[in-house]
């Protein structure tokens, strides 16, 4: 990839098992390219290894192996340089109580090496409703205050990556999708983006690729539409004038299902094969003499892929 | 060098100690003061001078020290401790600061309260005592070496700590008591042996000494080796921090 500007080869991360001998591997080896610009959702259960992988690419947590390179800075030897390019919201609301949202933000500006500069932060804190909230103690804020103010000063030192890593954990519906729009919006300016989210709609709104990681092993990356075509399948729902207490013999050939209370007879294809077998499937059901009176179908969602592949219900 | 992020944490650790000024500066004011009424008033009546100092003005470099050691631990040890305990420690290691940045920032700022307590005690002295200063240079030298050495010692305390109780162990069951056994109070000289032996094995008499020499011209032990304890002091914290960045140690998983 050419335009890569976050790039891991084979890192790792194991632990030293504790009252055991042996070690625990957290996160398995992992090779991944993140484009410049691009939203990518990192989708995965709680403890898949998510927060270690990102802990790991902004300098939190020791890789046991392998590289990361941040827009072509080592994020070990030129430490400085490739963390001055990251800002991350972390998932816990972790801050300062005492401290008031112009002061932390302005901390965090400066922690990351650039000067005071209160037109910039005015600005940014204005683009997150928290300017009028500026001198207030962050201990006096709402939940959902306290993760604007952690994307504000995640974003205070003009980050060209942003980390997210479960910004929706614990956040009400609006505020969800006050996030969103911020995130397309940053994107819009530049910034690249990497969340992470067992959300699957969080994903499915907003990414542009995926990469779906379980038990410590990163199993896929693909465009999400891409992800989504090629594992998707579609689903044939014929609702019967009426039920049937039993799939009939003779349609055992394209398996359905009976849903519904036998009020529903589904049929799930491959939307991307040559065949869908739809024709033969309809013809065989008018020969039996089972009759519909409505017939629809649906495609599978990122949810659905993801419980495919992962194998658990989320 | 991220001269922005040493300010920002020396700034932020400082306004934590404005939020606390009045509590932070009155109590060495009044502990001061109450030393002074039971050992200046009660006890120097009967001991009216030590290695030929006013028994008044010879106890003031101990009891700076005697503040100075706790108030240095205390204060790092918090410092780094607290991001740790509330979780925004994820920002202080994914910024981009060296581990001397971080410990300038940290150290740095502890180092100035304790030496503003420091001051703060010097000047209560002064309205019960005559308190000259043989020697202002050493002592403010001293003074900053001392504070700086505590507040290393206290940040490394900082990170080992996993509780509010271990913060407090160290400077509560060790450096407290080594400092009333290591001459605050008496001079070393008048302690019949083996005391007196024994005591020669406490470090913290090499610091007091060497810090009372800069205020009369006159110590219990040489100068040279006050400051060469000092100094192996300072470097045995040098060398647990620089340890403890390079390894992770209780910062990193």
């Amino acid at each position: 990839m050419t335009d890569a500007i976050l790039s891991l080869a084979g890192v790792a991360k194991t632990y030293a098992a504790r009252g055991k001998q042996g070690e625990v591997t957290a996160l398995q080896p992992v090779d991944l390219d993140i484009r410049r610009g691009e939203i990518f959702a990192l989708l995965g259960p709680n403890g898949a290894g998510k927060t270690t992988l990102i802990s790991i690419i902004c300098g939190i947590v020791t890789p046991s192996a392998g590289t990361i390179t941040v827009d072509g800075h080592d994020a070990l030897a030129d430490y400085k340089q490739a963390r001055r390019r990251i800002g991350l919201v972390p998932q816990e609301l972790s801050t300062d109580a005492f401290e008031s949202v112009l002061a932390t933000v302005t901390f965090s500006r400066r922690l990351f090496g650039r000067s005071g500069h209160s037109a910039y932060i005015e600005q940014l804190l204005r683009d997150l409703a928290l300017w009028d909230k500026r001198h207030a103690r962050i201990m006096e804020l709402s939940g959902g205050m306290k993760r604007r103010v952690l994307i504000a000063k995640a974003l205070a030192h003009e980050p060209e990556i942003l980390f997210l890593d479960e910004p929706s954990a614990g956040v009400d519906v609006a505020l969800r999708r006050d996030m969103w729009k911020l995130v397309l919006s940053l994107r819009e300016r530049g910034v690249t983006i990497i969340l992470t989210t067992h959300y699957i709609e969080e994903a499915e709104e907003m990414a542009d690729r995926v990469g779906v990681i379980a038990k410590g092993k990163l199993l896929l990356v693909d465009e999400k539409a891409a992800l989504m075509k090629k594992l998707g399948k579609r689903e044939l729902d014929l609702a019967l004038v009426e039920p049937l207490a039993a799939v009939p013999a003779e349609l055992a050939e394209w398996k359905p299902t009976l849903e519904h209370d036998g009020h529903t007879l589904r049929y799930v294809f491959d939307a991307t094969g040559e065949r869908t077998g739809i024709p033969s499937f309809l013809r065989r059901v008018q020969e039996l003499g089972i009759a519909f009176k409505d017939l629809e179908t649906s495609k599978s969602s990122l949810e659905d892929i993801f419980v495919d592949l992962v194998g658990e219900k989320q | 060098m991220n001269l922005h992020g040493i300010w920002a944490i020396y700034r932020f650790e400082m306004a934590r100690f404005g939020r606390t000024v009045w509590t932070s500066l009155l109590v060495p004011v009044i502990t001061t003061s109450l030393y002074f009424v039971v050992f200046g008033t009660a006890i120097g009546s009967q001991m009216s001078q030590v290695s030929g100092v006013p028994y008044g003005a010879f106890i003031v470099p101990g009891l700076m020290l005697l503040a100075i050691f706790s108030e240095s631990i205390l204060n790092a040890s918090l410092g780094i401790y607290m991001p740790k305990f509330t979780g925004t420690i994820y920002e202080l290691l994914s910024a981009p600061l060296s581990p001397l940045e971080t410990v300038l920032g940290y150290v740095g700022a502890a180092t100035t309260k304790s030496v503003i307590i420091g001051l703060v005690i010097f000047a209560t002295a002064h309205l019960f005592v005559d308190l000259p200063v043989a020697h202002p240079f050493a002592a403010a030298g001293y003074l900053v070496l001392i504070a700086a050495t505590f507040c290393l010692f206290g940040f490394a305390i900082g990170i080992w700590a996993r509780g509010f109780e271990q913060l407090q162990v160290i400077p509560l069951l060790v450096v407290t008591p080594m400092t009333f056994l290591g001459g605050a109070f008496y001079s070393v000289t008048i302690l019949p042996e083996p005391w007196r032996t024994i005591t020669l094995f406490n470090p913290v008499v090499y610091l007091i000494n060497g810090f009372r020499w800069t205020f009369f011209g006159t110590s219990d032990v040489g100068l040279g080796i006050s400051l060469g304890v000092t100094v192996i002091f300072l470097a045995l914290c040098l060398t647990w921090i620089g340890w403890i960045f390079r390894t992770g140690w209780r910062l990193k998983s």
